[in-house]
């Protein structure tokens, strides 16, 4: 009885495909309503993506930029899910998540300064629904809840989504924060990059379940499995998500993809505990390939248009980088002045001997 | 004797004891292959299997509660949190369970457990991955915390931390890491609870912990050129601390500065000056008693200001000669 329980609810979730390896398209009835130009914008993101994150990898290694976590493989989960998003709505990514953030609104100069730190990289545009990317794993997904809880007292017509990996589905808050959402019926999306690893753990090593799409059932909200190398699978798949959160059921989007690069820029070597026949499984279904396919065989796409994209692409991280540089270096006494809304008596005392000594 | 580092110190303790016995084993994030975030347990999956060194998803309130759980069965876990921040979602279990369970059984309950887990600035690792936190621990009666500062330290702490019936937080230094000392090969133990004389001196004690303790002996060499002779003493255990060498050094030499990477505000010094100042060393000081810690901000991701947060060998040395002014 319980054994074909378990049994039924894994059967349900099979994953969600609209393009194939190939770039044909598999699923008719599900193709998303998209313009031949929201087409090619979603195209030029995804390559935009894919050489910003070949510079960051780069200037990372000459010390230009500070912490970075690659995202080459992951470009369709993270575009095709942000594009499908109202201008309002709120994103707390995870650590990984910047092109989202950047898609939405913020600038590449301001990701640039939270790579290094900098405090002005945490300081939101006004009108730009973004929280800093989260480091500890599971957090951001609670306070998801909370948001969209705001969202919804507040009587806005705006969902919040997060993003987690593999990796933060095992945390507490992940199960916590999903619960909440669903009692609450707070317009949420939660949505699980899953790349297969945790740094070195397989997911396999990391929970008995088949998919994480299937965790989103004893929360009594929706969950779906989705193909995260198919950019109109995820858009289709998050652009349901959004209108269900808006009438009251959050849903858990599982994305299969992969990272081809290493952990982060602070030392991870993946060859230790991935096989580069793996590697090259999973560069077969690359998103930007299939969907070149597909937007050529619509006459959508050239090799003029691409290389426009790479050299644009490459002009603005320049300029950002260069603006990057331009910024005042960060004083102790910015550090402490952002401390508190008003600075109590004895941080006042060190704030005062910093600035002496800094004035020196 | 030969030189090996504070990480190879802490594997080579682990590992002798896990040879010798098979209920101990441990759990933590990215420790098998991986050979954990710092490299402290590389090879050990080769020798010991994922049975005993286990991988584990990531869920740190997990970990913690498992280890206690299996800690009731007579299991001795050592688990391994990742960066020391992450003690923050492994609190419940410490705080209100390990601590706990012998006290609410009467005596009859045992945790023997060990977390071991890298603590600390200067890796560039921002706010979130940097902290040094071990007054919170320090404060929960039914924990013991170790600081070792040096490899030879880390070893023989972590077998006494390993043999000890009690839950146990154990604060390795991620800077400290590549530090070399001599080490024997053999097994040894340092019983919690003895601070050590890292160097003699007569006009002033540098109370230390962790890596201020090479911060301080540093200090220490500079100060001696210019006159001033310093004894550095390193408690290596917070809890249980050893505060009869601490109040005979303080006795004997008049002056005292604590100094601790932790925020200096609710930092653990104040707990040593307390007892200092409770003791009969009162009566011996000539000067006030000293604090150094680290600014009330969050570790910022900036090398330069990073160290500008946390005491360096020149505020130690400052401090002293303020100190020896009696000012
Ligand atoms: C609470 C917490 N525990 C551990 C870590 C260390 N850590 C950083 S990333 C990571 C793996 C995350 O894997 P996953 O969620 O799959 O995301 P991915 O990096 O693959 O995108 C770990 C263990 C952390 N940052 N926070
Ligand atoms: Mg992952």
């Amino acid at each position: 009885m319980a054994e074909k329980t378990l049994k039924n609810i894994e059967e349900q979730f099979e994953m969600f495909q609209i393009l194939n390896e190939e770039g044909k398209i598999v699923n008719k009835d599900a193709l998303p309503d998209l313009s031949d130009e929201e087409l090619q914008e979603l195209m030029r993101r995804m390559v935009y993506t894919r050489i910003w994150d070949q510079r960051a990898i780069s200037l990372n290694r000459q010390g230009r930029l500070g912490f970075y976590a690659p995202v080459a493989g992951q470009e369709a989960s993270m575009l095709g899910s942000q594009f499908s998003l109202d201008k309002e709505d709120w994103i707390l990514p995870g650590y990984r998540d910047i092109p989202q953030m950047v898609w939405h609104g913020m600038s590449l100069h301001q990701a640039f300064l939270f790579s290094r730190g900098h405090f002005k990289g945490g300081q939101m545009a006004e009108g730009l629904n973004l929280v800093m990317p989260q480091i500890i794993i599971g957090a951001q997904i609670i306070q998801t809840a909370g948001v969209a809880l705001g969202l919804k007292r507040r009587g806005k017509d705006n969902v919040a989504i997060t993003y987690t990996g593999d990796g933060g589905a095992s945390q507490g808050d992940f199960y916590e924060g999903m619960n909440f959402a669903g009692a609450y019926k707070a317009p949420a999306i939660f949505v699980v990059q899953n790349n297969y690893f945790a740094i070195s753990v397989p997911v396999e090593e990391q929970s008995a379940a088949k998919t994480i799409a299937q965790k989103a059932v004893a929360a009594g909200i929706n969950g779906i499995q989705v193909d995260g190398m198919d950019v109109l699978a995820v858009y289709a798949a998050t652009k349901e998500a959004r209108k269900n959160a808006l009438e009251g059921t959050p849903t858990l989007i599982e994305t299969l993809t992969y990272r081809y690069g290493p952990h982060t820029m602070a030392g991870d070597d993946p060859t230790r505990y991935r096989t580069s026949e793996l590697d090259s499984e999973w560069e077969k279904k690359d998103p930007i390939v299939r969907f070149r396919k597909y937007l050529e065989s619509k006459k959508l796409w050239s090799e003029e248009e691409e290389n426009k994209v790479v050299e644009k692409a490459k002009e603005e991280i320049k300029a950002a980088i260069k603006e990057t540089d331009e910024v005042a270096p960060q004083k102790v006494t910015d550090l402490i002045g952002n401390m508190f809304e008003e600075l109590p008596v004895n941080l006042q005392q060190q704030m005062d001997e910093y600035k002496e000594k800094e004035s020196k | 004797m030969r030189e090996i580092t504070y990480a190879e110190a802490v594997r080579e303790g682990l590992s002798q004891r896990m040879r010798e016995d098979s209920d101990v084993f441990v759990l933590g994030e990215d420790i098998g292959v991986y050979g954990g975030a710092f490299g402290v347990t590389r090879g050990m999956i080769e020798e010991f299997g994922p049975e005993r060194i286990r991988n584990t998803p990531i869920s740190e309130a997990a970990i913690t509660g498992a280890a206690v759980g299996a800690a009731l069965t007579g299991m001795k876990p050592v688990l391994e949190l990742q960066f020391s921040d992450f003690i923050t979602i492994a609190m419940d279990q410490l705080v209100n369970q390990a601590a706990k369970v012998r006290y609410m059984y009467g005596g009859k309950g045992h945790v023997p457990m060990v977390v071991r887990t890298p603590s600390g600035s200067g890796t560039g690792a921002a706010a979130q991955h940097s902290q040094s936190l071990e007054a919170w621990v320090a404060h929960i009666p039914g924990l013991k915390v170790v600081q070792p500062s040096t490899a030879y330290d880390a070893k023989g702490l972590l077998k006494a931390a390993m043999e000890d019936p009690n839950p146990v937080i154990f604060y390795e230094h991620k800077v400290l890491y590549k530090s070399k000392s001599d080490v024997p090969e053999e097994e040894y133990t340092i019983p919690l609870g003895k601070a050590d004389v890292k160097k003699e001196g007569t006009d002033v004690t540098i109370i230390a912990t962790a890596i201020m303790v090479h911060k301080a002996l540093e200090a220490a060499e500079e100060l001696e050129k210019r006159g001033i002779s310093v004894e550095v003493v390193d408690p290596r255990t917070l809890v249980p601390l050893d505060e009869e060498t601490i109040i005979a050094s303080v006795s004997k030499t008049g002056r005292v500065i604590i100094v601790h990477e932790a925020v200096k505000r609710g930092g653990f010094g104040g707990e040593i000056a307390g007892v200092i100042a409770e003791s009969e060393a009162f009566d011996y000081l000539d000067a006030p008693i000293r604090r150094l810690g680290a600014l009330p901000i969050p570790v910022p991701y900036n090398p330069v200001l990073e160290k500008a947060m946390i005491p360096q060998v020149e505020d130690i040395i400052k401090a002293v000669e303020e100190t020896m002014r009696g000012a």
